[in-house]
């Protein structure tokens, strides 16, 4: 167990490295700098100050060294676009209320996919798992944004249920987790419910029954179980998916979070900012798959983390 | 001896596409207290049907028992409501399936899997549950069974998952063990083990057995009674020693002599029983073995045999025994038949 933490660690610093260096590279390889505004070049002597307190003079290499430098340091630098402010204070300041939006959004997508892919399993072919696929199909065809417009529309114009943007109360979060859930709940149930339908007619739900065990047990405690583990292998890239759709929901219910900060920095050219929100979302999303395999292995006791465990 | 189970004239139909098909077609037959019975029969023969009937195993949607009657403590199985039936699971009548390995839940401990039969049954605190679920391990030879209760499945081989299996039908003490094809999916070696455990089991708790096989030996080694089945239905029953002395069912007598011999010249091929089993969409209106007997009469194309007493507890469904019928031994001569 131990070593296999250290070896996935090593591989995490390697992956993030990786990251780090092309997001660097390619940021700086695209025509236009942070100063420069629709063609309104600044003035030399000032451009001039601005490249060499932000280092910009020195050559990539440097620049991209120091940059390494700091970063081992946790110091993702200042802000470009508005120096009084530091990558780091950014990031404290607008990663909460992503957090919260993102954590609503894939427990709700989380509960309501299982629950929906088991009832519709259960229900195999009635009416209820039409109308669940049904749902499944929608959520995954249509697009966050449009879902995301739609449910203003509705549920906060017309029906007045939820307020249409902005952040500061729990009936804030509703409508962007609702946009953002959507997809990953058809995703998640529909492969719940394939998984559940194949598992259903395994022996040891054969077995399980012939024990006497209650319907209710046999589905929640030997069916649920190994229906859900190709489910938690797909979360780490649903979380991912959660976190970019962020960014356009953020922008579209106007929340101070990460998104604003991100969308914000690539129009700004804003170096320290790009590369800051990204290094730091790559850090989450490694360190999420990592607990995701660390989740696999408990759900499934084959899978351990060396395979000489085996006996005959 | 004391009857503890009373089949008569099960019939079991499954729900297809094409209609429906009658799987088994009025099987009837009685197990007393401490014995071991064998149904015998070769693949799609409803054995397994039979057996899983006893325990309703089969879904309703997809089968259904259709006629017939289970005596089982005063009460018939086929007409129990579900909620009943699963108070009777596990803890009156147990059941053991073919292949462990794909029987037992990959993903829950084995101590686990033993121990929630025994709470759900004997409603008792888990350190009890765990007390007894290590005294059946090791009463079905697992050693260490302390540590051995928290591994899972894949850690334990092939012989020994079927221990376990055995270990679970059993921890409730059930009046009756199913087991399907038991032996089927293990080495002979590990059979012949296994087949040792339900004997010294027998012994120990005096649970009377179910035995569903194809295998002869198995049937020779174990069964005090065997009853043949084809087509859905038991075409001879008898104690075991006359079924193999002395069948009289021209089925009974194509599976025993269809059974590879130790002893025998191995230049002399296998005598397989040539044809397939007849379509249970719709059964032959005679006998179902008519078609691939080498005795078949006219009368067996049309009609029905009826069940024939041979002595006192050999029974044989077959027109052969009427006594206007040419007998087997002198039918062997001339299998022609009239």
């Amino acid at each position: 167990m131990l070593s296999f933490i250290l070896r996935r660690f090593v591989s995490m610093i390697v992956t993030l490295w990786l990251i780090i260096t092309l997001t660097f590279f390619l940021m700086h390889a695209a025509p236009g700098n942070p100063f420069e505004k629709e063609g309104k070049g600044l003035p030399d002597a000032v451009a001039a100050n601005l490249n060499a307190f932000y280092n910009l003079d020195k050559p990539l290499i440097v620049q991209y060294g120091l940059y390494l430098q700091n970063l081992v340091k946790f110091d993702l630098g200042p802000s470009i676009a508005n120096s009084s402010d530091s990558v780091n204070k950014i990031i404290a300041r607008g990663f909460p209320v992503s957090f919260q939006l993102g954590l609503v959004a894939i427990l709700f997508a989380i509960v309501t996919g299982i629950a929906l892919g088991v009832v519709a399993a259960l229900r195999h072919n009635r009416l209820i798992d039409y109308v669940a696929m049904v749902i499944a199909v929608i959520g995954i065809s249509v697009p966050s944004f449009v879902l995301a417009s739609l449910l203003i529309k509705y549920l906060a114009v017309e029906w007045k249920l939820f307020p249409t943007a902005t952040w500061g109360t729990w009936q804030h979060v509703v409508l962007p987790a609702l946009a953002l859930a959507f997809s990953p709940i058809a995703i998640i149930a529909r492969l719940t419910r394939t998984n559940m339908l194949e598992v259903l007619t395994a022996e040891y739900i054969e077995t399980a029954r012939a024990k006497g065990l209650s319907p209710a047990t046999i589905v929640f405690k030997h069916a649920l179980r190994n229906a859900i583990l190709p489910v938690v292998t797909l979360l780490g890239a649903l979380i991912a998916n959660i976190l970019t759709g962020s960014f356009v929901i953020e922008k579209i219910f106007a929340i101070p979070g990460m998104g604003k900060y991100f969308v914000a920095g690539i129009n700004n050219r804003d170096y320290s900012v790009i590369m800051g929100t990204t290094v730091f979302y790559s850090t989450l999303l490694i360190f999420m798959m990592f607990v995701v395999d660390v989740l696999y292995s408990i759900i499934d006791p084959r899978i351990k983390f060396h395979g000489k465990e085996r006996e005959g | 001896m004391e009857k503890l189970l009373e089949v008569d004239g099960l019939q079991v139909a499954f729900k297809t596409h094409g209609g429906p098909i009658q799987a088994v077609r009025g099987v009837s037959f009685t197990l007393h207290k401490g014995e071991t019975i064998a149904i015998v029969g070769e693949s799609g023969c409803g054995k397994s049907v039979t057996a899983k009937s006893i325990m309703r195993l089969i879904p309703e949607h997809i089968g259904k028992i259709v006629g017939g009657k289970m005596l089982f403590q005063g009460k018939d199985l086929a007409q129990l409501p579900e909620k009943e039936m699963r108070e009777m699971r596990g803890s009156q009548i147990s059941m053991i399936f073919q292949d462990a390995m794909t029987s037992l839940n990959p993903t829950i401990s084995i101590g686990e899997q033993i121990m929630e039969g025994i709470i759900r049954h004997q409603k008792v605190p888990r350190s009890e549950a765990k007390r007894q679920a290590t005294e059946i391990l090791q009463l079905v030879g697992i050693a260490n069974p302390e540590s051995r209760l928290k591994q899972y499945l894949h850690q334990f081989s092939g012989g020994m998952r079927q221990r376990i299996m055995i270990a679970i039908a059993l921890v409730c003490k059930p009046a009756i063990l199913i087991a399907d094809e038991p032996t089927t999916a293990l080495d002979v070696t590990i059979q012949a083990q296994i087949i040792e455990l339900f004997q010294t089991i027998q012994r120990k708790t005096g649970v009377s057995i179910i035995m569903i096989t194809h295998d002869l030996g198995v049937v020779a080694k174990i069964a005090d009674r065997v009853n043949v089945m084809y087509a859905g239905k038991v075409v001879e029953s008898g104690p075991v020693r006359e079924i193999f002395y002395n069948p009289q069912h021209p089925y009974t007598k194509g599976l025993l002599s269809s059974m590879p011999r130790l002893d025998a010249d191995r230049n002399i091929p296998l005598s397989p029983i040539p044809g397939t089993p007849p379509d249970l969409f719709a059964p032959p209106a005679g006998c179902a073995f008519a078609a691939r007997c080498e005795y078949a009469l006219e009368v067996c194309r049309a009609h029905q045999p009826e069940e024939t007493q041979l002595g006192s507890k050999h029974v044989v469904s077959c027109w052969l025994q009427d006594p206007r019928a040419k007998k087997l031994t002198t039918a062997q001569q001339s299998p022609t038949g009239t």
